[in-house]
């Protein structure tokens, strides 16, 4: 395990996040002969995807897929390249001078780096309907981790609602490994497929289409699929059914897990906090970094790849990286051997083919994104959908604003789970759009750390002069 | 061409509270923000309402201030999070209590009475929490703390709702003058008024500048943490001199650590980069103050952008080469407090011509 004090003061590259896309770009730079360190705040490398590769409790290759698999060649890649590959250490800072504050363990450090490759990945989009709160309701995202990680998977009732290609791969992964699931609640708009439609030939071309076939069968087989426009979980201390209409009937569930997925979408928190410029992507319904084909940023020497760069998928990402990655060479070490750029340009072009008609399919309802009520929106500050509304509707323009009236955002996930839901729900009351309403501003920490981690940075010469004031 | 009584430039509480208090006189302000109100150190200050350890030049305002702070609901319509449970200066060792002991006889001769020199037991009777190395230190009963970005806001609205007109996203490109106006030329179109208040914070120096006044002022953002909650543990806001520090739990349990490491600042981005070597100098510190804190979590780090003079003292007064124009910026980092009092006695002054609260030593002048 390495330790905070066995890092060096500066690398020339610092890649944060060990998924597909952090993977590749160490393993490519590092190849290159970049001094390179890759932080990732988990106990293994992976990122979601491949979460605890090389070391998940399941063991037969069929429940989780081939494609998880693929995660170990990437691994193994990285490890043998040469690159430090730092797990268990969590990034907290980023500054636009490229400085990485950086906790392992307790203790933290700040590392100068001549480079940054942002890779944090995506995180699921917010499903605020009412009770999603309640003990109980959980993500899909948590469900596939502790499948992937502890080898869990539900026993009780299990309803799973909303949609995307991750929610039917979860449902075949669980089914597969003996867990039990009662239905899947289809919240996607049928009316989706009037704008997907027109991308549907290039999604027939790309690698997605078969797969998707394949895994929309297998899961339908077996569970019931039901298409719904709203949902509500219902309980007292946990709970205790799901509600949701079916044309102009209401149907209840009984159900003791109800898992929520409406697709992914940038964790755009740690790029935000460095100053990288973000932009509005009407498509994704989502927030992502502005960029060059490289994968740079606005913030010179900071490049975003993997789905942080906007949502494409895990071997989209592994090409993404290397692309981010052969940039950092060429700016350090321009005479460095690198592999044809060319080559993985177009293998990431057939990778994104079939985007459109997938992000057009998957896109959720208007109702699921922008609730009304007392359904919570900022799970840290109990926040409701009222509130903003009300909020919205004195004045307020944004969601900076907004903070400082509701508090929503300020709690330990820095909008994680609220950010997307506060600016659409801004824009829809105001009539204006997301892009124009904006995102919150960020600040380090983009992760709590504790009082003792910052008192262990090592004590700087500037501490020194400044008790003499 | 838009016409007011008085332009105002800059809309942090202080160009919000003099807006307020001239359209309580019945003069009709437009208050120019070039980007919206609160949005840097009036918003996101450390919220600290203190008279304690002033320079005696300000001591008047401050004093003005808090009686406005303690009615500040029936003021602005809003309580902007106000309460008082003092602020308390520690000493950190005897030396430091020595120093404290004096300036308190100083002021007492000078008739000022609210700093009060407390001993070890009533320092530990008023902050249980601190470190038992501390000898005593000050206080300053009436003090507290309120929520400083919608303390701003309320200024904001209640001065639009008393006939003040308040133009956001808007800048002011020159300033010259037309008989007996100046015309203020702004990004949306040109504005007359026979008086302008320059409240533009760390940018007032480009407005000075207009008026062919150059003033040394040093743009700085001071740096403010704020952890998770914690139990409540402590009532009144905490300074200490030997090192930098001030601290304070709010209602909610989070507590608010800053105390004037500064950060790196960009005014013409709007932008400030932490330095983390300094932040933690300050946890450093509270470690040792309030070992309490030590397994705290901290959520978020920021800081926002202001303007230092070189005595660390502000610029309230007439322009000393601009008939017409008043000064009210240069807070060096402690002008939260000042809001209220100095939008009044601003409005007062700009009303009237003169005032009756003390403002000597303030003015633009002395950096002639």
């Amino acid at each position: 395990m390495t330790k905070a004090s066995d890092l060096a003061p500066s690398y020339d590259l610092v890649v944060i996040g060990g998924g597909p896309a952090g993977l590749a770009a160490a393993a490519l730079a590092a190849r290159a002969g970049l001094a390179t360190v890759l932080f990732d705040e988990n106990p293994g490398v992976g990122g979601q995807i491949y979460r605890a590769i090389g070391f998940s409790p399941v063991k037969d290759r069929t429940i989780l897929g081939e494609d998880y698999w693929a995660g170990a060649e990437l691994a193994a890649e990285a490890k043998a390249s040469g690159a430090s590959i730092v797990t268990g250490a969590t990034v907290w800072s980023l500054d636009p001078a490229r400085l990485v504050g950086v906790s392992i363990a307790g203790q933290a450090r700040l590392i100068q780096a001549g480079r940054v490759i942002i890779a944090t990945g995506s995180l699921e989009r917010p499903f605020p309907v009412s009770g999603w709160t309640l003990p109980g309701v959980m993500s899909a995202g948590g469900a596939q981790t502790a499948l992937k990680a502890q080898g869990l998977v539900p026993s009780g009732r299990t309803v799973m609602a909303g949609g995307g290609p991750l929610l039917w791969l979860l449902a075949a992964q669980i089914m597969r490994a003996g867990g039990r699931l009662d239905a899947i609640l289809d919240t996607m708009p049928r009316r989706n497929w009037l704008r997907a439609l027109a991308h549907l030939p290039d999604f027939v071309l790309s690698p997605y289409f078969a797969k998707g076939l394949k895994l929309l069968r297998e899961v339908r087989a077996k569970v019931r699929v039901i298409r719904t426009d709203r949902i509500e979980a219902v309980g007292g201390d946990r709970l205790r059914e799901v509600v949701f209409t079916v044309g102009a009937d209401e149907r209840r569930m009984p159900a003791d897990l109800l898992l929520l997925h409406q697709g992914v979408v940038p964790n755009v928190n740690l790029a935000i906090a460095a100053g990288v410029a973000h932009a509005w992507n009407e498509r994704q319904l989502c927030f992502e970094p502005v960029l060059d084909g490289d994968f740079t940023s606005s913030v010179p020497g900071i490049a975003v790849a993997g789905d942080g760069a906007g949502i494409a998928g895990g071997t989209a990402a592994a090409e993404r990286g290397r692309i981010a990655a052969i940039a950092a060479v060429r700016a350090l070490r321009p005479a460095a051997a690198v592999p044809d750029l060319q080559t993985i340009r177009q293998r990431l072009q057939r990778e994104e083919m079939g985007r459109a008609f997938l992000d057009w399919l998957n896109r959720p309802a208007d109702s699921f994104r922008q609730p009304t009520g007392d359904t919570i929106v900022c799970r840290c500050e109990e926040v409701t959908a009222r509130q903003v509304r009300d909020t919205a509707d004195m004045g307020c323009e944004g969601p900076n604003q907004m903070k400082a009236f509701l508090r929503c955002g300020m709690g330990p996930c820095q909008g994680r789970l609220c950010g997307l839901t506060v600016t659409e729900l801004i824009a829809a009351q105001r009539g204006t759009t997301p892009a124009e309403v904006g995102y919150y501003r960020l600040r380090p920490p983009v992760k709590p750390i504790t009082l003792a981690e910052l008192a262990s940075l090592p004590i700087a010469e500037a501490e020194r002069k400044a008790v003499e004031r | 061409m838009r016409t007011a009584d008085v332009v105002i430039v800059g809309g942090g509480i202080h160009g919000c509270s003099t807006a307020l208090h001239l359209a309580l006189r019945g003069l009709r302000p437009i208050l120019i923000e070039k980007d919206y109100a609160g949005r840097h150190a009036s918003g996101v200050n450390a919220g600290g309402v203190r008279q304690l350890a002033r320079d005696l030049h300000e001591i008047p305002l401050s004093i003005a201030s808090m009686g406005l702070w303690e009615r500040i609901e029936e003021l602005v319509g809003d309580d902007c999070g106000f309460e008082s449970h003092g602020t308390v200066l520690v000493a950190e060792n005897e030396t430091e209590l020595a120093t404290f002991r004096a300036r308190v006889e100083d002021l007492r001769l000078r008739g000022f009475t609210h700093e009060e020199l407390i001993d070890r037991a009533e320092l530990k009777r008023l902050v249980p929490a601190v470190a038992d190395h501390c000898p005593g230190g000050v206080v300053s009963r009436r003090d507290g703390a309120a929520d400083p970005f919608r303390t701003t806001q309320a200024f904001r609205r209640r001065a639009i709702e008393k006939g003040a007109e308040v133009l956001e996203g808007v800048t002011v490109t020159g300033l010259t003058k037309v008989g007996a106006n100046w015309r203020v030329e702004t990004s949306a179109g040109p504005i007359e008024a026979p008086k302008v208040v320059n409240a533009a914070g760390a940018w007032a120096d480009r407005i000075a500048a207009m008026l062919g006044e150059p003033v040394p002022l040093t743009v700085v953002a001071p740096m403010l943490m704020v952890t998770s909650r914690v139990p409540a543990f402590i009532q009144p806001v905490v300074i200490l001199r030997g090192r930098k520090l001030s601290f304070k739990q709010l209602a909610n349990g989070t507590v608010v650590i800053g105390g004037g490491h500064l950060a790196t600042s960009n005014r013409d981005r709007n932008e400030t980069v932490l330095d983390w070597d300094r932040l933690a100098i300050s946890v450093r510190t509270v470690w040792e103050l309030f070992p309490a804190m030590r397994a705290a979590t901290i959520v978020r780090a920021w800081a926002g952008i202001e303007a230092y003079m070189p005595d660390g003292i502000p610029v309230v007064g007439p322009s000393s080469t601009a008939e017409g124009v008043f000064h009210q910026f240069g807070f060096s980092t402690h002008g939260f407090q000042l809001g209220p009092g100095t939008g009044a006695m601003m409005a007062e002054l700009v009303a009237t011509g003169s005032t009756n609260t003390p403002i000597d030593g303030l003015g633009i002048e002395r950096f002639r």
